[in-house]
């Protein structure tokens, strides 16, 4: 569904993703770990094209999201086909991103009525439905400022979710979030997890990757350094360094 | 003064608060776009642009009102003289009336809007320049064109920012009028200074100040309703 290959991006002299190999199948649902500053992040926004990489290919859906050319030089879809490309992928942020200037229900509707053309009752009653599922009917015409982190961040995942995507993407979905909110945002992802959508998600929730991830991958200093199934990966065998990372971690 | 003389004098300032109020009107019709634009032109990456444009604010902000409003008057049969002025301009501006009421008004507004344009412009920049960039990422994320986020994302959050600042700048505005009377312009600055060895009083300046001053309390008030409608999120 997703296949990332030799992806690399700099900043003027600071490499920041050193050649990144990364697969994700239908269905499945990756868990990317690693120390702060590694690129995680920057990962994400490439294949979100909120970033656009140096060289590379990115293949989504099938579909040729860039790719380099002999004098490796990077090239990118034309407008259009990376605009649909974007609409079939969803971001969740750290710090949620919400309109704070739409009630929570506006929030969710606008993007399907703008930009997918849905109309307005449709769009309504999506919204309404997902915003059940998070448990937060009664707040469909709160503003996102009268809702907890917790909330707000459930909100968001149902904005992305409103666009029916086919694999959606959560950079540190509750690293903005007091402890006591986390399990909340975590819940929702797992049972999203449960209905088979395919998802990728930086975290440092390591109970959370073992227990969700199908497939673990840890990044450092711009590269993947080690990836596989969740016990491989916070097991014996892994690599010596994500063992030494986990440890640090545990304490 | 009997209370017909009164009358009389309180008549005339009521006409003439008409032009004034024209120039308000006007000046806030044209510099709030034209502001608009110009802080687009001051972000503009392609940097040529952005430091003309940086240019033209600094000598609007710079250089007195006054001494603007006097310098458009003087534009036209100034530059027709010069002798650089190119032939198609020469044929151009050499058609206008100089004496005529609408070249007086007309130059006069270029330089209130142009001066206004300005101060909005650094104002609305602040606004654009607030909104977290988090706020055009999400809006990417999920599909919105440049054009639907800037209206639909960006300037209703920037309305909100800019609207303290706006309120002072457009109350600014109401007493900045009375500099057209040195143009001369008559409006109800000018004309009231005109009635003081008439009536040997100072009634005419008193009747122009309280008019100023009912008209900056009632667009105080009116701020203060529009700040409190946009304060329905934080
Ligand atoms: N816009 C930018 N300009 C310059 N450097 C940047 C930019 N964005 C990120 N970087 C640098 O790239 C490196 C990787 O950043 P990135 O945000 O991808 O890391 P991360 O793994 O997500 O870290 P964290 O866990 O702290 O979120 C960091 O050293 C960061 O300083
Ligand atoms: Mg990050």
């Amino acid at each position: 569904m997703l296949e990332v290959s030799k992806l690399k991006k700099s900043y003027d002299k600071l490499d920041v993703l050193k050649g990144v190999d990364l697969t994700v199948g239908k269905g499945e649902v990756v868990a990317v770990i690693g120390p702060s500053g590694s690129g995680k992040s920057t990962l994400l926004r490439c294949i979100n094209q909120l970033e656009r990489a140096d060289s590379g290919t990115i293949t989504v859906f099938g579909e040729d999201l860039m790719h380099t050319d002999q004098r490796g030089r990077a090239v990118f879809a034309d407008a259009k086909k990376l605009h649909s490309i974007r609409l079939r992928m969803g971001l969740v942020f750290q710090n949620f991103n919400l309109f704070p200037h739409m009630t929570v229900l506006r929030n969710i509707t606008e993007a399907q009525v703008c930009v997918l053309k849905r109309n307005r009752k449709d769009a309504k009653e999506n919204a309404m439905r997902l915003l059940e599922k998070m448990g937060l009917e009664t707040k469909a015409s709160a503003y996102p400022c009268e809702l907890s982190g917790g909330q707000q961040q459930r909100v968001s995942i149902a904005r992305a979710l409103a666009l029916d995507p086919e694999i959606l993407f959560f950079d540190e979905p509750t690293s903005a979030l007091d402890p006591e909110l986390t399990g909340e945002i975590l819940n929702v992802i797992r049972n999203l997890a449960a209905v088979g959508m395919t998802m990728v998600i930086v975290t440092h929730e390591m109970s959370f990757a073992h227990d969700v991830a199908d497939k673990v991958v840890f990044m450092e200093g711009g590269d993947i350094v080690d990836q596989g199934t969740p016990d491989h990966l916070f097991g014996e065998d892994a690599s010596e360094r994500v063992q030494q990372f986990l440890q640090r971690f545990n304490r | 003064m009997t209370s017909e003389q009164i009358g009389t004098l309180f008549g005339l300032m009521l006409q003439y608060a008409v032009p004034t109020m024209k120039i308000f009107a006007y000046t806030l019709i044209f510099s709030i776009p034209l502001g608009m634009l110009v802080a687009q032109l001051k972000m503009c990456r392609f940097k040529p642009v952005s430091w003309l444009t940086n240019l033209y604010i600094l000598i609007m902000r710079g250089t007195p009102l006054l001494l603007q409003l006097i310098v458009a008057q003087y534009s036209v049969p100034n530059i027709v003289k010069s002798d650089i002025c190119p032939g198609f301009l020469r044929d151009l501006l050499g058609g206008i009336d100089i004496r005529s009421e609408s070249y007086t008004f007309n130059m006069m507004l270029i330089a209130f809007v142009l001066n206004y344009a300005a101060y909005f412009a650094e104002i609305f920049r602040g606004g654009i320049e607030s909104i977290p960039k988090g706020q055009y990422e999400a809006a990417s994320a999920l599909g919105f064109g440049r054009l639907q986020t800037f209206f639909r994302i960006v300037l209703p959050q920037v309305i909100k920012r800019v609207t303290p600042a706006c309120s002072n700048e457009i109350i600014t505005l109401v007493k900045d009028t009375s500099l057209a009377s040195a143009i001369p312009y008559m409006e109800i600055m000018y004309i009231a200074k005109k009635q003081v060895p008439t009536y040997a009083s100072l009634l005419p300046l008193f009747m122009a100040g309280l008019f100023y001053f009912a008209f900056a309390m009632v667009l105080t008030l009116l701020f203060n309703i529009i700040e409190k409608k946009l304060n329905y999120y934080k």
